[in-house]
């Protein structure tokens, strides 16, 4: 296994173009394996577009999206897998894949790629713990007999079931709703569906995961919290998280490398520090010319 | 003191003023309706007759149920809204929700039998036939329309066309092959399947009415075929002398090898019934028994899920292309299953039989029941289907009504009226609750509220 630090997934010349208008041009950038990558920009600046072409949900207009499991040398062989036209390959070292020629639920099925959304999407008339059982929907297809195993009651689905169980509650243990488990998704506080969201997400057991604004409409506490969350998900399970997020005291406590979209195009690229001090990043939030932003934070008071 | 004196004469004001404004639409509505008749007399000429004393009748029960209802039921009712609704559901409910399932089983099972000894022995075959065989087959329909519709949430109004191909797969291939029941009931289902797919595969894309409408279309295209294809299935005049089942070879007749002959006893038409009501019953109890299983199968909570939320589905790795398709696949294998039943006991079919009106009737059925829930859609199955039954027989109105009253003729009203009262008081359907799948400690029923019905 490679470890921390290699190159997880490489974005290269991704242009996405909705019509007339660019909403992603030429942007490229990577997240390292182990760490949390933030998206950050101003409304509109393509951030959830970046997201819907890694996880399949559109089709970029050009570009190269890939991903690797495994060991880092895989990446040699990235050229011959797009010469050869193929979605992924697999060596003995890992496999490579190329998201952009992935249908979405492969993306998650296959690539090990999940998500959430940025306006909640939980299966409101289902329990907590039916939502939980959903996202392993894959393996538990497998163990069912594709269905025909399962109808017949063979003993096997039934085991493959409680080991999901045990999954989901685990889950629902470290987001603090084990006490909900039996509850509909519906009836539970903003903040607690926001964690039920990554909890369902994580049960996909992925190798990325891509949180679309987890953070929004949280109260400082719960902020917080999400932020223990999140480290604890990098920490203890070595995954490499992808953010897109608007709260300032999320991305830069807790990420490890932000990148900052303004208008489709990347304008910074680094560690918060860095970010926290370039003035373009600054003139982009504060929407003037990169030369007027001595001016206007005189005259806001930075 | 004085204050609500006043409120209460401005409310009776406003009462009378609602009164006469819905008399007056009663008038107006119902003066050519009723108020006028045209009656052809001994001349053989149409003359206009006037029937001024019914209309008025009914324009005063209008008016004056109006004034009731504004002055004592709608007080009534707000008060009832403002009191505290009890958190959980009565004791006696929840007890008769947990006995009901298996009492209705039992009352199934041991159902001609209490008709034989109410009834008679020939008594007893109109209510095993008119009313149980025909009931269950509606109650096997509608579960599985509800695998589709409940489950899934994909609106089909095309679902007769599976009826269809089951009916005319057993038909066909019974008389010109001389294959068995037994052998023809799972290949209906299976080709009733494969039109599913069939079907599935180029409305996989379209959502809500668009999907609706093209269900629709498919089950209009097989009537059509089945209409026009005149080499193949005879077109308008049908199809018959089907073969009937046999009991494991022993055939329902009054030869010497028939069953009653073989079992020594006298020969009746009843046994036949008496067999293919526990065959619909057996087919029956296999679609709810299946579709329970499904429910807690990953492919069944996928189902769900994708009618709360397709694109959250995706993003988990669900190919809902696949998981549609097995919905289609499987609701209309019940339904084939259900159709070659109904062309073996009917021993003859036709495309009559497979009008738009009977996928109507199903998804009535499914909607009125609740979608979702298989205990409700076998209750509006039985008020359903039971209704129009015993309409048929109504004759003792006629005393009441004069001789030349005909209830069935009002049969459509009724229903109408009945699905009207049902979705005005019970909007989400007879049980609108969802049961979870699975539970970690107690099995909670969740609110219809939260509970999406699908886009398609």
């Amino acid at each position: 296994m490679a470890g921390r630090g290699d190159i997880l997934l490489n974005v290269e010349h991704l242009t996405m173009r909705f019509g007339g208008l660019v909403a992603v041009d030429n942007l490229s950038w990577h997240a390292r394996q182990g760490d949390i990558t933030a998206l950050i920009g101003p409304n509109g600046a393509g951030k959830t577009t970046v997201f819907n072409c890694i996880t399949g949900f559109y089709k970029p207009t050009e570009g190269r999206i890939s991903l690797r499991h495994g060991d880092a040398t895989v990446w040699d062989e990235l050229d011959s897998l797009t010469e050869r036209g193929k979605r992924h390959i697999t060596t003995a070292n890992g496999s490579l894949f190329q998201l952009e020629r992935m249908p979405d639920f492969l993306v998650t099925q296959k690539a090990r790629v999940a998500r959430t959304f940025q306006n909640i999407r939980l299966f409101a008339g289902m329990t907590l713990l039916e939502n939980l059982l959903v996202a392993q929907h894959n393996s538990l297809m497998v163990q069912s007999g594709y269905t025909l195993l399962g109808v017949l009651g063979f003993p096997s689905y039934r085991r493959a079931e409680s080991a999901a169980v045990d999954r989901a509650r685990e889950w629902l243990n470290r987001v603090g709703l084990i006490d909900r488990a039996d509850d509909p998704a519906g009836d539970l506080p903003y903040g607690a569906q926001r964690r039920l969201e990554i909890a369902r997400a994580m049960c996909t057991d992925p190798v990325l995961l891509c949180l679309d604004e987890p953070a929004a409409g949280l109260n400082a506490r719960e902020s917080a919290e999400l932020n223990e969350l999140l480290l604890s998900i990098r920490d203890q399970y070595g995954l490499s998280i992808l953010l897109i997020e608007h709260d300032m005291s999320v991305v830069m406590e807790i990420s490890d490398h932000v990148i900052v979209l303004d208008y489709g195009v990347k304008i910074s690229d680094g560690t918060p520090e860095e970010i926290r001090n370039d003035p373009k990043v600054i003139a982009a939030y504060l929407g003037v010319d990169d030369e007027d932003v001595e001016k206007v934070e005189a005259e806001v008071g930075l | 003191m004085e204050k609500s004196a006043q409120s209460t004469g401005v409310d009776f004001v406003h009462a009378v003023k609602e009164a006469c404004l819905a008399a007056a639409i009663t008038f107006g509505v119902l003066l050519p309706l009723i108020g006028f008749e045209t009656v052809s007399n001994i001349d053989n000429k149409l003359v206009l007759h006037t029937r001024w004393g019914l209309l008025f009748t009914i324009v005063a029960i209008v008016g004056v149920g109006r004034l009731l209802m504004a002055l004592v039921i709608a007080p009534r009712l707000a008060q009832r809204r403002i009191r505290p609704v009890a958190a959980t559901a009565p004791s006696w409910l929840l007890l008769i929700g947990r006995w009901f399932a298996p009492f209705a089983i039992g009352f199934a099972i041991v159902y001609p039998v209490l008709a034989m000894g109410l009834t008679g022995f020939s008594g007893a075959l109109k209510w095993v036939d008119n009313f149980g065989i025909q009931i269950l087959i509606y109650v096997m329909l509608g579960w599985g329309l509800n695998i589709v519709v409940g489950l899934a949430g994909l609106l089909d109004l095309g679902y007769v066309a599976f009826y269809a191909v089951g009916a005319y797969s057993y038909a066909l291939l019974a008389k010109n092959f001389g294959f068995s029941f037994w052998i023809l009931l799972p290949l209906a289902g299976i080709l009733s399947s494969f039109w599913g797919i069939l079907l599935g595969f180029p409305v996989l894309r379209l959502r809500g009415d668009y999907l609706a409408i093209v269900t629709l279309a498919f089950g209009e295209i097989i009537r059509m075929v089945l209409i026009n294809y005149v080499d193949l299935t005879n077109g308008y005049a049908g199809i018959g002398g089907i073969p009937r089942p046999s009991f494991f070879g022993l055939p329902f007749t009054a030869d010497d090898d028939g069953f009653a002959a073989v079992f020594g006893l006298p020969f009746t038409p009843v046994y036949r019934t008496l067999f293919l009501y526990y065959l619909i019953l057996a087919l029956a109890f296999l679609t709810a028994f299946v579709t329970v299983r499904l429910r807690r199968l990953p492919v069944g909570r996928a189902w769900e899920a994708l009618r709360e939320d397709e694109i959250a589905c995706r993003s988990l790795g669900i190919n809902t292309t696949n998981t549609k398709l097995t919905a289609f696949a499987i609701g209309a294998m019940f339904g084939g299953f259900a159709g070659s039943f109904f062309a073996a006991r009917q021993g003859f079919i036709s495309p009559e039989s497979f009008t738009f009106l009977e996928s109507a009737t199903v998804l009535s059925i499914v909607v009125l029941g609740g979608m979702g829930s298989q205990v409700g859609v076998a209750i509006a199955a039985i008020l359903f289907i039971g209704g129009t039954e015993i309409m048929r027989d109504l004759d003792f109105l006629k005393q009441i009504f004069g001789p030349s009253f005909d209830p069935t003729q009002y049969r459509m009203l009724l229903f109408g009226f009945g699905m009207v009262i049902i979705m005005v008081f019970r909007p989400r359907g007879l049980i609108s609750t969802r049961e979870p799948s699975i539970f970690l400690k107690e099995r909670k029923a969740i609110s219809s509220d939260l509970v999406k019905e699908g886009h398609g």
